[in-house]
């Protein structure tokens, strides 16, 4: 039996500020972080990001082919975990992980409440879903010149990032959990903030501000030392035990960011940095669904508690239009591998991978240039470098295909699988796989044009 | 093993995506070493780095106040994230190729 640490309690926040904490970062986040920042962290609201690009046409094509849930039931456990301490003393919670159903999400919170004993108002948020409003010959795919009609045939999903605007109004009418689909994962820190202190979407400097919290927020653990850590100049101290962030927010919109004392990880200006710029092309004009922001005069301060002060996040205009995120059927992917070790290994798996791409051409009659070759080891993560260490103690080839033919994905797995005795000595280990993928494609819709709704329950 | 100085001694950074485009934060430790990094990463570098043909697509943006950088590689990610077939189709490994960048040379 494994002993649970002690439970870990922040002080609470001090008069007049609000305490938002972020429940995960991603959909396969961890949970225990979450429940013990529930449990101890003295928050006001708990926002759970669950919703990757890709994630809400899966959904919608599994909802639609009765495959699945349109949702991502792994919020049911954060929520078992998270929602008793946050219920108990008047937190609100947001997630987005209704994903392409946050009516059936809601439904099930509904079912959960009630095995837990809990009175919840809860509400979704829909409209974000336009697959039905958008007109395709009107609508661009972002850098390309073709339009939405000329992959008509693939169409899986169509979601527009709407803002905090729906969220807001769900926790105005009295919401305790938010449930929305594809909304800006800002959003969703937004929401509650604008809620507890007035804020109107159209002051578009309190969006910037409250969106600062959200950005910074977002990624949970990447805020506290995770994905930070190295060797040498970036040890972070007992990573294992990593804690998740909160902010305590004053009404001016400047926040303090803080974790939970004795948890594990590191929060100081280099990590705030990280978080802050990364995935940003241009910091003076991020957009999102509520407000371009200029993040290019933020201000960060280390405190001497430990924890560090952002401010100054200024607004720089609102887009006029939503981006749309377009789920497109996009074939398989295959991905067969095999490892070599010992003297020579790189040159053995090289003359593997061109045996494979005879066969392809000669045997199978395909183009073997539709097939990619990396050496995991060497160059698999940048099969473009060329001035890899060529000479590693052992190697995996890895070899993939893209192909609407799923007969040619399997030919590839086959292919590799009989290298075991027909190719190269001493090869091992192989493994393959063949999947369904989902492609995104981007489009933009006019701001009017999506009609959000809000259901409670 | 090249003992050469690289921009992994002196800053650190963090790799994101947009679409086909690698984006990645960079950052010296020292506010001092701001000028010495700003003179390494230029567009011809990184393209050289990270092998990209045209230098002219890739965007160097220095946030002064912040002491820091946010570069743009274009067309980096084969494809991108739901494209790509690579072992790291987000590309987030490529901070720490740009780390790997020699300083002298």
């Amino acid at each position: 039996m494994s002993t649970a640490p002690p439970q870990r309690h922040a002080g609470p926040a001090s008069p007049g500020m609000f305490r938002i904490g972020v429940g995960a970062g991603f959909a396969g986040d961890r949970m225990q972080p979450a429940d013990e920042l529930a449990r101890g962290g003295g928050l006001h609201a708990m926002a759970f990001e669950c919703l990757a690009e890709r994630t809400i046409g899966v959904a919608q094509q599994a909802r639609r082919e009765g495959t699945g849930a349109g949702f991502d039931s792994r919020i049911l456990r954060r929520f078992s975990g998270t929602l008793p301490a946050l219920l108990g003393t008047g937190a609100v919670v947001t997630t987005n992980a209704g994903a392409a159903d946050p009516i059936g999400a809601a439904a099930a919170t509904r079912e959960l409440c009630e095995c837990l004993g809990l009175d919840a108002r809860i509400a979704a948020v829909t409209g974000d879903d336009v697959l039905g409003a958008i007109d395709l010959t009107q609508s661009r795919i972002l850098g390309t010149d073709d339009t939405l009609w000329d992959i008509r045939d693939r169409l899986v999903s169509a979601n527009a990032y709407i803002g905090a605007g729906p969220l807001i109004e769900a926790l105005d009418d009295g919401a305790d959990i938010v449930i929305a689909g594809r909304c800006s994962d800002a959003a969703l820190f937004v929401a509650p903030l604008a809620h507890h202190f007035g804020w109107q979407t159209d002051d578009l400097e309190a969006m910037a501000r409250a969106s600062l919290v959200g950005h910074l927020l977002e990624c949970a653990g990447q805020l506290t030392g995770g994905y930070f850590a190295d060797t040498g100049r970036k040890r972070v101290d007992r990573l294992w035990d990593l804690g998740f962030p909160l902010a305590d927010v004053a009404a001016d919109g400047s926040a303090t960011y803080a974790k939970l004392p004795g948890t594990g990880g590191v929060l100081d200006r280099r990590t705030v940095l990280e978080q802050l710029l990364y995935e940003i092309d241009d910091p003076a004009a991020y957009r999102t669904p509520d407000v371009t922001i200029d993040f290019s005069r933020v201000r960060i301060r280390e405190r001497e508690d430990g924890a560090v002060d952002v401010d100054g996040a200024r607004a720089a205009g609102r887009p006029e239009q939503l981006k749309v995120s377009v789920g497109v059927r996009d074939g398989y992917v295959a991905v067969a591998e095999i490892a070599y070790s010992g003297q020579g290994c790189v040159a053995r798996a090289e003359l593997a991978a061109d045996i494979v791409r005879e066969r392809w051409e000669h045997v199978h009659g395909m183009d073997p240039d539709a097939l990619s070759v990396g050496y995991i080891g060497v160059d698999a993560t940048r099969p473009w470098w060329r001035n890899a260490d060529r000479h590693p103690s052992e190697v995996r080839l890895r070899m993939s295909l893209r192909t609407f033919d799923r007969p040619a994905a399997v030919t590839l797995c086959e292919e590799v699988e009989s290298l075991y005795t027909n190719g190269p000595f001493g090869g091992g280990g192989v493994t393959t796989s063949v999947r369904e993928t989902l492609g995104i494609v981007s489009t933009m819709i006019d701001r009017s044009a999506v009609q959000t709704k809000v259901t409670m329950s | 093993m090249s003992t050469a100085r690289t921009l992994g001694d002196i800053a650190h950074a963090r790799a994101g995506d947009k679409g086909d485009s690698s984006i990645l934060f960079l950052a010296p430790y020292a506010p001092s070493d701001f000028a010495l990094v700003r003179a390494v990463i230029t567009a011809e570098r990184l393209a050289e780095h990270f092998e990209v043909s045209d230098a002219t697509g890739i965007t160097v943006r220095a946030v002064e106040e912040l002491c820091a950088f946010s570069i743009v590689i274009p067309h980096r990610l084969d494809g991108g994230v739901t494209r790509s077939t690579t072992a790291d189709p987000h590309g987030k490994t490529l901070s720490g190729h740009l780390l790997s960048l020699e300083l002298d040379r």
